[in-house]
């Protein structure tokens, strides 16, 4: 569906307007274009540390312009801080008043990305399913580090034109120069991580291959998409497709008209399953390997909503929402991690949502299931680490989409402008972090929830 | 021996014996089928051509077993009522789907047995060796249906054509009355009767005596397996929504004896016994699509696709209706018994036996005859009756009494499901599973044939 609001700002009269009235004028993000992925102007990398010169590396090693002091830049792409080695508060001034120099010369879709470590004990906050420090840890130096989060997120909601900040957390005991850290800073600075904006990735441990070809980085991967005949679900399948994999699309039967068009376009099998089907696991794996062999990567993206007001709600609108939204995916998680047909390094995620971290009112059902689908990459990332892969969900914020093209129109107005990009995402925004986490390059990141909302503000 | 009698063996162009048919070239399997949900006439696909309705069965098929793109040896597939335009229904249907535009296509037309006709062809060309993969299937619209202009109307259109001068031109219309203007709709009546196809069934039904209570017992049963068949998901990977349906809509679950009996009698009033026949134990003018996958071993599993059930055999029979010596949908009840001893099979011997329920009266009517000593002895030339079938056995999922009846897609949509219901039975009963189908057609015609688990 299109924001005519975001067009209007960004034509002749309705930009001078806007300007005048100050009023919220979102940009177009820059998106993921194959071969041109990286934001215009150099790239300033501030601090001094085994982080920032592993970075300074990986960033020479794609031909961008390393500085590493903010003097004598006129175009600034990125920013890439280097806060791993802060040890107390007062560490942090210095690095945030050198962002504070080079911000103005930000071009429009730059990236702040700061690399730091986890504070003790709280996670990065607001059960973002980020795992906590467990680590004894000085209360000066969780301060800082935790410090630090409060700075990106701020950050973030002082950007406009469409620059996003994002921050990486190395887990302790993990080297900076690890493959899932040059993936996290690559998939940030690309357009893939548009609509991500105020969030942290943690890398927590060393797997992983930032060999990938970044343009295709899950090429030669069988995938499976659950939900794939529509909205995100198709974006997610066409994505992954134009990134190398071959995607096998799954829907209910109800929707498989538009599945088989989709699926004799990427000439691939269609399955038309409905994900609650006890056997739902076992049929994908039958078709998928039968067919190519093995199974790489799956998206349980099968999702629905049943909306009321808890006064109001009843059984089947509960239950429906349950068993398609989160007792389906454990039940296929089961029987994929029991199988022997997965792939080495075999890779799934979830969507979750950002009501499922913030809640939502009229959706307690649907916040009960999103919560859960964070709890259980929490809790399955160890089982499918021992099969050599990881396991990650996406919560998508205000998505451009069928799902949210229902919303009363004004109400629809106002929750695309509470973030800091004060616009929708596309469902392409999703499908990039989607096709980001299951990468290889992405092989170090585990158990984690990555919101794709913009820095929305609720749950924020 | 009557003069009427068709002995199996003395009509078959095949010697007897078991497996006679199969004993070379690679062996035609059933992989997958398609179809979109059937549509009573007038209803959900009241604006789809024939072409648009075999073009998305086509794809959904190419879909389920992931071959877009790929050439395959022969598409074979036809309507009963066509429109002229549509003259090369099946190319044109194939040149708009997602299989290669390589792919060769033709149409076949037999009546209600077309797409049983379009199986054995294509199966018959893989037994040959000739191709390695192709599609079987039909389609039938009777909410698209041509219209066409009196004889005398057409004649002076085409004077029209040839003519040359204004003069000529004007000419060409002499003679025209304002009721040659009225268009002729195509009915489904016999050309050489004059009859409906109904009121024949009426005639065969009153001759073997069918009541009224067990056609619409087995009206009943047919929309109640369909609904079960439909609730446990049998049809997930069997249909593909079209057009805003995803289930049959002539479909009535909770049908009952009580509520079909309620229903007035529309065919046989004028015979002399009870007319029985009621819109309830008949199947409707529907709209539909059919196809099925059928292709070697070899090439099913260079696909990753696993067969399903074997194409065994198929055997085609016809009455003479026309002089009221048999029944008009009476030939299948001939082609069976040929097809079974060419088999070295008998009734009993079968796992699923699928009887196309163009009435109920038809399918109570075939198996009455096979229990009748004298048609077996007199019609038949067997010493004794085939005997009868177990109606636990007998279409299984429903049939055509629910389903509807889109007139070539019919046999298309009972090979799919019933080589899926004979590999289920087959892996869950651990042994090979066996299966006849019957399908009656319009001429006084019938095709039988015989599926065998893979």
């Amino acid at each position: 569906m299109t924001d005519t609001y975001l067009d209007m700002v960004n034509s002749g009269l309705g930009k001078q307007v806007a300007g005048k009235l100050g009023l919220p004028r979102p940009v177009t993000l820059r998106r993921f274009k194959a071969g041109a992925d990286f934001p215009e102007g150099s790239v300033l990398v501030l601090g001094k540390g085994r982080a920032a010169d592993a970075a300074a590396k990986d960033l020479l090693a794609w031909d961008l312009d390393v500085r590493r002091t903010a003097q004598d830049v006129d175009r600034v792409g990125a920013v890439v801080i280097d806060y791993t080695e802060a040890e107390t508060p007062s560490q942090l001034g210095g690095p945030a008043l050198e962002l504070a120099s080079a911000l103005r010369k930000l071009r429009r879709g730059g990236r702040v990305i700061t690399l730091s470590r986890p504070a003790l004990g709280i996670g990065t906050g607001a059960a973002s399913g980020t795992a906590a420090n467990a680590e004894p840890l000085s209360p000066a130096v969780s301060a800082a580090r935790q410090g630090v989060v409060g700075i990106l997120r701020s950050v973030a909601q002082e950007m406009r034109g469409g620059v996003t900040a994002n921050g990486v957390l190395i887990a302790d005991g993990v080297s900076p120069d690890v493959a899932s850290v040059t993936g996290a800073i690559r998939f940030f600075l690309s357009g893939r991580s548009a609509y991500v904006d105020g969030q942290f990735l943690t890398v927590s441990d060393d797997r992983g291959d930032a060999g990938v070809d970044w343009d295709h980085p899950v090429a030669g991967k069988i995938a499976v998409v659950t939900g794939a005949a529509r909205g995100i679900g198709e974006q997610v399948t066409r994505t992954l497709a134009a990134s190398g994999a071959t995607v096998i699309p799954v829907d209910v039967p109800m929707a498989g008209d538009a599945l088989s068009t989709l699926a004799n376009e990427l000439r691939v099998p269609a399955l038309q399953l409905d994900v609650t089907d006890p056997e739902a696991g076992q049929k994908i794996l039958d078709l998928v390997t039968a067919r190519y062999g093995r199974l790489d990567l799956v998206v349980h993206n099968a999702g629905i909503t049943r909306d009321k007001m808890l006064a109001n709600m009843d059984a089947a609108k509960w239950d429906s929402v349950l068993a398609v939204n989160i007792e389906s995916q454990l039940r296929i998680n089961e029987t994929l991690l029991a199988s022997k047909d997965l792939g080495p390094a075999p890779r799934i995620v979830c969507l979750a949502s950002t009501s499922g971290v913030a809640g939502n009112r009229g959706q307690t059902n649907y916040a009960a299931s999103k919560a859960g689908v964070i709890g259980l990459v929490a809790a399955t990332a160890p089982l499918i680490a021992a099969k050599g892969g990881t396991i990650n969900a996406v919560a998508p914020g205000f998505i451009e989409s069928d799902m949210t093209a229902k919303i009363p129109a004004a109400r629809r107005q106002i929750s695309r402008r509470l973030n800091s990009l004060q616009q929708g995402g596309l469902p392409v925004d999703v499908a990039q972090a989607i096709t980001f986490l299951l990468s290889d390059a992405a092989g170090g990141i585990n158990g984690q929830t990555l919101r794709v909302c913009g820095q929305s503000l609720v749950g924020a | 021996m009557s003069e009427n009698t068709q002995k199996p063996n003395s009509t078959s162009t095949h010697a007897a014996g078991k497996h006679a048919s199969n004993a070379a070239g690679p062996r035609p399997v059933v992989v997958a089928g398609n179809r979109i949900p059937f549509s009573r006439a007038g209803g959900a696909y009241a604006n789809a051509s024939n072409q648009d309705m075999l073009t998305a069965a086509l794809d959904g098929l190419v879909a389920r077993t992931g071959i877009a793109g790929e050439r395959l040896g022969a598409v074979a597939a036809g309507a009963v009522i066509k429109h002229s335009r549509d003259f090369n229904l099946t190319r044109e249907s194939v040149l708009g789907s997602a299989l290669d535009a390589a792919t060769p296509a033709y149409d076949v037309q037999m009546a209600c047995a077309t797409g049983m006709e379009t199986v054995s062809s294509i199966s018959n060309k893989i037994r040959l060796g000739q191709i390695e993969a192709g599609i079987a299937g039909g389609v039938d619209s009777s909410s698209d249906a041509p219209i066409a202009v009196s004889e005398r109307l057409r004649h002076a259109l085409l004077r029209l054509q040839r003519a040359k001068t204004t003069a000529e031109k004007i000419k060409a219309f002499k003679g025209l009355r304002p009721g040659d203007l009225a268009p002729s709709v195509p009915t489904s009546g016999e050309p050489r009767t004059g009859l409906s196809m109904g009121e024949h069934q009426a005639i065969t039904a009153l001759k073997w005596e069918i009541t009224r209570l067990a056609q619409d017992e087995l009206a009943a049963a047919s929309h109640n397996n369909l609904a079960a068949a439909y609730d446990r998901g049998f049809f997930d990977d069997l249909v593909t929504p079209f057009k805003g349906l995803s289930k049959d809509n002539n479909m009535r679950p909770g049908s009952t004896v009580e509520k079909l009996g309620a229903l007035n009698p529309v065919f046989g009033k004028k015979l002399a016994g009870e007319a029985t026949m009621t819109a309830g134990n008949s199947t409707p003018l529907t709209d539909g699509a059919s196809a099925v996958l059928i292709t070697t071993d070899e090439w099913a599993s260079d696909h990753g696709l696993t067969p399903l059930a074997e194409v065994v055999d198929s055997e085609a029979a016809a009455v003479d209706f026309v002089t009221g010596n048999e029944g008009l949908l009476m030939a299948p009840a001939y082609a069976v018994p040929r097809l079974l001893a060419r088999q070295g099979l008998t009734l009993q011997d079968l796992d699923l036996v699928e009887i196309h329920e163009a009435f109920a009266s038809t399918v109570l009517s075939i198996m009455k005859a096979w229990e009748s000593p004298e048609f077996c002895k007199e019609r038949l030339g067997l010493d004794k009756p085939l005997g009868s079938i177990d109606r636990s056995k007998l279409n299984v999922n429903g049939s055509s009494l629910a389903t509807g009846h889109p007139f070539a897609a019919t046999g298309g949509r009972i090979v799919a499901s019933t080589a899926k219901e004979l590999a289920a039975r087959a892996k869950a009963e651990g042994k090979p599973q066996t299966a006849l189908i019957s399908v009656c057609a319009a001429g006084g015609q019938g095709v039988a044939m015989l599926l065998r688990s893979a």
